[in-house]
């Protein structure tokens, strides 16, 4: 282990000296190195974005595809079974697998990544849905009735802004699980920050800072979700004050 | 073009019954699968039991005591946050290749559902039949044994589903850290070819979903018989803010 950063040094053309063209003997030892990662911070930048990407995306279509599953559902409630146990299966299907089996289908690249992405987020956020759209008090709904909603304004007026809390509670979940998941999009040739730590995974400090920068983009992911639902719920926060 | 996925798929197919010799010269596929099978399997038992052993008694403890909330949530969030990839590729290079390495950043992987589960199970036992069996005169571990723990047993075990389906493909990243699982025809696809790669990861979904599978049914008997006849009523009385998280497929 301790030869690997000297091959890797020599593989990669004096990728382990710093731009002061010293050796880094902290670089030598394969250890934690700030100063390294400070010098190679935009390495991390395309591939940042490029996850990104994959996980909006892969979140965006999924919350189409379930919000309108959810819908449908909601009205004919015998669908809700047979719909959370086909997500069911696609959820429980490792995404490396799902990668390899799309991939005589797709070909290697962002498709076959998204389209195991999404399919992973759909037990996750039709269930959230379908749970926040049940959680909406009868009395709600007879009060929506009284005041002449037809059965599509009930929906958009009254039980659809009650369920948000619940519904964007998935989203944040399908998001941050999301971002974790993105990072194997590197096996579907897609990119992302898991090819970053791919391209050199016995160097300590560039995995850690691919890890980090997951773990950092899950969280702003989250702190946005939150802070739209705060937007998008003003009488939540009514009550609480 | 339809024609020549079904031809890779049953490529596919014939290399998980029958072995042939692979681009790199060996025999691969069939029965050669087996080691990696075992291997894959032995990993994912031995992760889960560890992770068990540790997260099962803190989190019923926790959930038993009402305290600690706040840790399970960030625990489980983190859990959620941090990749996969990320955790093998660190153990791999802070500790190397190996068995034990990998089975430590399972591990850690496994933790945080059964952790969250144990706990939620725990706290959201009717407290009314905490209140009786105090009543009756039950200590603090007696009410813990008899009354909370066999409520919470089908969302503990939930838990541990959860961690066990995650392991399973987790495990497949084995060989990037020099354990031959079922995931090597698809990290190292030179040596077992695209039907090898395609094979191995028909296995290891079907491995996952088969372990989902057995372990709800195993689920479902240990609930509870009075749990079962007074319907859902039971675990639908789950602390707001845990099962609003929760997503473990655990029903």
């Amino acid at each position: 282990m301790t030869s690997t950063p000297f091959i890797l040094a020599q593989s990669s053309g004096g990728f382990f000296r710093n731009r002061s063209g010293e050796t880094d003997s902290c670089v030598e030892n394969n250890g934690f190195c700030p100063s390294w990662i400070v010098h190679h911070i935009d390495r991390y930048v395309s591939p940042f974005w490029q996850h990104l990407f994959l996980v909006v995306v892969s979140v965006a279509i999924g919350f189409a595809i379930a919000f309108a599953l959810a819908l449908v559902a909601h009205r004919r409630r015998w669908l809700v079974s047979p719909i959370t146990q086909v997500t069911g299966v696609l959820y429980t299907i490792p995404s490396l697998s799902a990668f390899f089996i799309l991939l005589p289908i797709t070909g290697r690249g962002s498709t076959t990544a998204i389209i195991a992405l999404t399919a992973y987020t759909l037990l996750i956020l039709f269930r959230n849905i379908v749970d926040g759209l049940d959680g909406v008090p009868e009395e709600s709904r007879d009060a929506g009735r009284g005041m002449g909603f037809t059965a599509q304004q009930l929906l958009w007026k009254v039980e659809l802004p009650l369920a948000l809390p619940t519904i964007m509670a998935g989203l944040r979940i399908a998001a941050t699980t999301t971002v974790g998941l993105a990072a194997l999009a590197t096996y579907a040739g897609a990119g992302g920050l898991g090819d970053q730590m791919a391209s050199q995974k016995e160097f300590i400090s560039n995995v850690a800072v691919g890890g980090a920068l997951c773990v950092l983009m899950a969280v702003g992911l989250d702190a946005i979700l939150l802070l739209a639902q705060r937007l998008l719920t003003p009488w939540a926060r009514a009550r609480t004050v | 073009m339809t024609l020549a996925v079904l031809g890779q798929l049953g490529d596919a197919i014939d290399f998980i019954f029958d072995k042939r010799e692979g681009p790199g010269g060996a025999q691969v596929g069939g029965d050669q699968l087996l080691p990696l099978l075992r291997e894959h399997l032995l990993i994912t038992i031995v992760a889960v039991a560890i992770a068990t052993a540790i997260a099962l008694p803190i989190g019923t403890w926790l959930g038993h005591s009402k305290r600690g909330s706040f840790l399970v949530v960030s625990i489980t969030n983190a859990g959620r946050a941090v990749p996969s990839l990320g955790v093998v590729f660190l153990f791999f290079a802070v500790l190397g290749a190996g068995f034990f390495n990998i089975t430590l950043a399972l591990i850690l992987l496994a933790i945080p559902p059964i952790l969250l589960n144990a706990y939620a199970g725990v706290r959201s036992v009717d407290p009314e039949a905490v209140d009786a069996a105090t009543g009756m005169g039950f200590t603090g571990s007696q009410v813990l044994r008899k009354v909370e723990l066999p409520l919470a047993l089908p969302l503990i075990f939930g838990g541990i589903k959860t961690s066990t389906v995650n392991v399973i493909a987790t495990a497949t990243l084995g060989p990037e850290a020099g354990v031959v699982t079922l995931g090597d025809p698809i990290i190292n696809p030179s040596s077992y070819g695209d039907a090898g790669r395609l094979g191995a990861a028909i296995l290891v979904a079907l491995l996952a979903i088969l372990a989902e599978v057995g372990l709800s049914a195993v689920q479902r008997r240990l609930t509870p018989q009075g749990v079962k006849l007074s319907g859902q009523a039971a675990p639908r009385r789950r602390l707001l803010a845990i099962s609003r998280r929760r997503i473990a497929p655990t029903s």
